[in-house]
């Protein structure tokens, strides 16, 4: 053995600013192109899903309570840490099948599409947001306001940027996530914790979980603590059952798609209005 | 001058606790140049006359540096250098490049803000502590808020297509020199506009070290150009024929002057003038954070602030109290080495404009009104200007009715709500106001009906990025910051369905 002995990497979930392996004691293989095994990668458990969500909702209201400067530049350092990694993402990317254009193209994406959502998040409540002029002497401002803990259905071939353009709006707005990947994009969305844990990202406002798509998201829709879910990347099977279920707790949907506009985020906003009297008596 | 030195329990208490051990902030962090050159076309290169200014250290009286002082040559090469810029490489960047550049000049800044701030402290005079905690954070703020825009102006005024303007020429001034440039740099930027900047002569180096920066981040040359000087450089900019829109912040003369050069021209303006701001204390207001907001609302920056709260109208009720509890603080201010992180206030910014403060004082007294400063003294070296009220103040005198510019707090009474709110709108400025009161509806009603383009309430002297700073009436028009800022730096043309 002349050759050095490399030392692979185990792919873990990403929870309250840790990670650990799935409690379940469950992997999943991953396979290059060419069918050689890549990893096992952590396969999330119901009961990973709680941990997660628990860890969000405990993280969720300091971060919607530090300012829009301060969330902006942290999603800001999302995009710088991501820029140092391009070659370890770029790399798995193309074990889970994508040309190395493709990959650099993803990486693009991301990297851009974090520092557009980083510039929103003091964008969005001047415009999202405003003083009503109603008919008497009274101050009246609606405010938007974060939904909470959002659960994000990453699509399985979106690869980095799949996964931030839910990830990166949601936390611009103040809300902790819990994001879900399945298939192939699990090898990067387990380094992307990794990012976030280096961003300035508080422990439990992003956390990753890998696993099983369709079992994960039914059990995320079903969680009474769940605010809202981005069914971006929901099988298309699953879908209208999932949106079905999300009617037992009222539990806000959306599918974004991550698209770079203002609809985007405002679906990760709720709106609270204000009332004052604005005349001495 | 006829002064009023207090000798009283206030005063043991000052000398018990205001008097620390000297704690310095050293200077060997930044490198000042004999020479600085114009910046032009991303190069630097001297005034074509060869013509320079000596901008001192006003805590010293020391020379910090000579720099060049654009003639009118000088001010055409830059327009022509911004305006080959805004139609190469510039005019063809995306939004999105835009935006990178920016956040990275935020970056920077942050990176270096130490260096900035110490200079910012050693050519103007401000106290460390308000440049390293005010100036420069703020001024990353502006670069990093306003990167964030230049890939949505979609969403900068609904229902209007945003274009860019072309040329824009700024002129800041002396007071928060960095905090200035990059509070004037920032918008018309992220706009996609190139600039010519003209920065006050008494203070040109941070705006100098700003573009390096500017240069190190990598916007293409010619989208920043800096060209020093003093009037009558920023006459030449303000009379260029290749400039599309002219932002000043200065005085209201000044301003009164450049509306007059570019009358009938087509030209685009913004003015940040003068000011006389109110700061009205309620009787059922929190009265000790009250004196802390007077305090901070009159000398803060010596008082070189165009939105300072120079008239202090306090309800009759508690006009004895208040006034006790404002001069036992006045006996904490240390006055003294900008550097010293232990300052309160720091050096008045210029010999000129310490005689006209003086000169104001005097005049009050003069006019029958009563002087009180603090009994500790000022430093003999430099040019230093104590904190100081004046009472017995009718309303009519000039310093009642003329911006200042220094540590100088006028003092009067009221009654009422509507009293309080004609005293504060008697005159011609409407930059800023301050009300302090427990009452919310008191507040909005004081609000709807002050003259002014900024009113804070139990607080003074906030500024952010996020919120349009500006006046009405003759303290100017056109807001900076916010969304509304960027209707300044925008071609607006209705999307039509």
């Amino acid at each position: 053995m002349s050759e050095r002995v490399e030392v692979a990497k185990t792919y873990k979930l990403f929870i309250g600013g840790a990670f650990p392996r799935s409690e379940s004691g469950r992997t999943h293989p991953v396979r290059d192109r060419r069918d050689r095994l890549v990893a096992h990668v952590a396969w999330a458990s119901r009961k990973d899903l709680r941990d997660a969500v628990r860890a969000a909702r405990a993280a969720q209201a300091a971060w919607a309570g530090r300012t829009a400067y301060n969330r902006a530049q942290i999603v800001y350092r999302i995009a710088e840490v991501l820029e140092g990694r391009r070659d370890q993402f770029e790399a798995e990317l193309r074990v889970g099948g994508m040309t190395s254009r493709a990959a650099r193209a993803n990486l693009d994406a991301a990297i851009d599409g974090s520092v557009y959502w980083a510039g929103f998040a003091d964008k969005l409540e001047q415009l999202a947001g405003g003083v009503n002029p109603v008919a008497g002497p009274f101050l009246n401002v609606s405010q938007t306001i974060p939904l909470g803990v959002c659960g994000l259905a990453c699509p399985d071939d979106g690869g980095v940027s799949g996964m931030l353009g839910l990830v990166c709006p949601a936390l611009a707005a103040g809300n902790a996530v819990v994001a879900v990947a399945g298939g192939r994009s699990a090898l990067v969305s387990s380094t992307l914790g990794e990012v976030l844990a280096t961003s300035d990202v508080p422990a439990g406002v992003a956390n990753v979980l890998t696993g099983d798509h369709a079992a994960l998201l039914g059990w995320l829709v079903d969680h009474a603590d769940v605010d809202m879910v981005d069914l971006t990347g929901a099988p298309a099977d699953s879908r209208a059952d999932l949106e079905a279920r999300t009617a037992e707790n009222l539990t806000r949907w959306a599918a974004t798609g991550g698209a770079e506009h203002l609809g985007t985020i405002m679906e990760f906003r709720d709106v609270r209005t204000v009332w004052h009297p604005a005349r001495i008596l | 001058m006829a002064t009023t030195p207090s000798r009283d329990v206030a005063a043991r208490l000052g000398e018990a606790f205001a008097d620390y051990a000297p704690s310095a902030e050293g200077r060997d962090i930044v490198t000042i140049r004999p020479e600085y050159g114009l910046v032009i076309g991303g190069a630097e290169r001297p005034a074509a006359d060869g013509a320079t200014i000596t901008t001192i250290d006003p805590s010293t009286g020391d020379a910090l540096a000579r720099v060049a002082e654009a003639g009118a040559a000088d001010v055409d090469a830059a327009v022509a250098a911004a305006r080959r810029a805004y139609d190469g490489a510039w005019g063809a960047a995306s939004p999105r490049d835009r935006a990178k550049l920016l956040f990275r000049l935020a970056r920077l800044l942050q990176d270096r803000a130490r260096e900035f701030a110490v200079l910012e402290t050693l050519d103007g005079g401000k106290p460390i502590r308000e440049a390293r905690d005010v100036d420069v954070p703020l001024a990353a703020q502006h670069l990093f808020y306003h990167a964030g825009w230049a890939d949505k102006l979609e969403y900068a005024v609904p229902g209007m297509r945003a274009r860019a303007l072309g040329v824009v020429g700024q002129i800041i001034p002396w007071n928060f020199p960095l905090l200035m440039a990059a509070w004037k740099l920032a918008p018309a930027l992220a706009c996609g506009n190139t600039v010519v900047l003209k920065p006050a002569e008494t203070s040109p180096l941070t705006a100098l070290l700003l573009a390096e920066l500017v240069d190190e981040a990598g916007f293409p040359p010619g989208v920043v150009n800096v060209v020093t000087g003093a009037g009558a450089t920023g006459a030449a900019l303000v009379d260029h024929p290749g400039v599309a829109k002219i932002a000043f912040t200065g005085s209201t003369a000044v301003g009164k002057g450049i509306r007059r050069a570019l009358a009938g021209r087509g030209v685009r303006l913004t003015l940040e003038l003068g000011g006389k701001g109110a700061h009205i204390v309620f009787d059922d207001a929190a009265i000790d954070q009250a004196i802390e907001g007077i305090v901070d609302g009159i000398f803060f920056n010596q008082g070189h602030v165009c939105c300072a709260g120079s008239r202090l109208l306090v309800q009759e009720t508690v006009a004895g109290d208040v006034m006790e509890r404002l001069r036992a603080r006045m006996e904490l201010l240390r006055v003294g080495d900008p550097l010293d992180k232990n300052t309160d206030v720091g050096a008045i910014n210029s010999h000129s404009q310490l005689v006209r403060i003086r000169e104001f004082v005097d005049g009050a007294v003069e006019e029958g009104c009563a002087v009180h400063q603090p009994s500790r003294g000022v430093p003999d070296a430099g040019f230093f200007y104590p904190p100081t009220l004046v009472t017995d103040v009718g309303g009519s005198e000039r310093i009642a009715r003329e911006e200042v510019f220094g540590p100088v707090l006028t003092v009067q009474s009221f009654r009422t709500e509507r009293e309080a709110v004609d005293r504060a709108n008697s005159t011609r400025y409407g930059l800023s106001a301050g009300v302090w009161t427990e009452k919310g509806a008191r507040i909005l009603w004081m609000a709807d009906n002050l003259h002014a383009g900024v009113v804070w309430a139990n607080t003074f002297n906030r500024f952010d990025a996020a919120s349009p700073f500006g006046g009405v009436r003759e303290s100017g028009f056109g807001r900076e910051g916010g969304r509304h800022g960027l209707e300044a730096y925008l071609d607006l043309t209705p999307v039509r369905a």
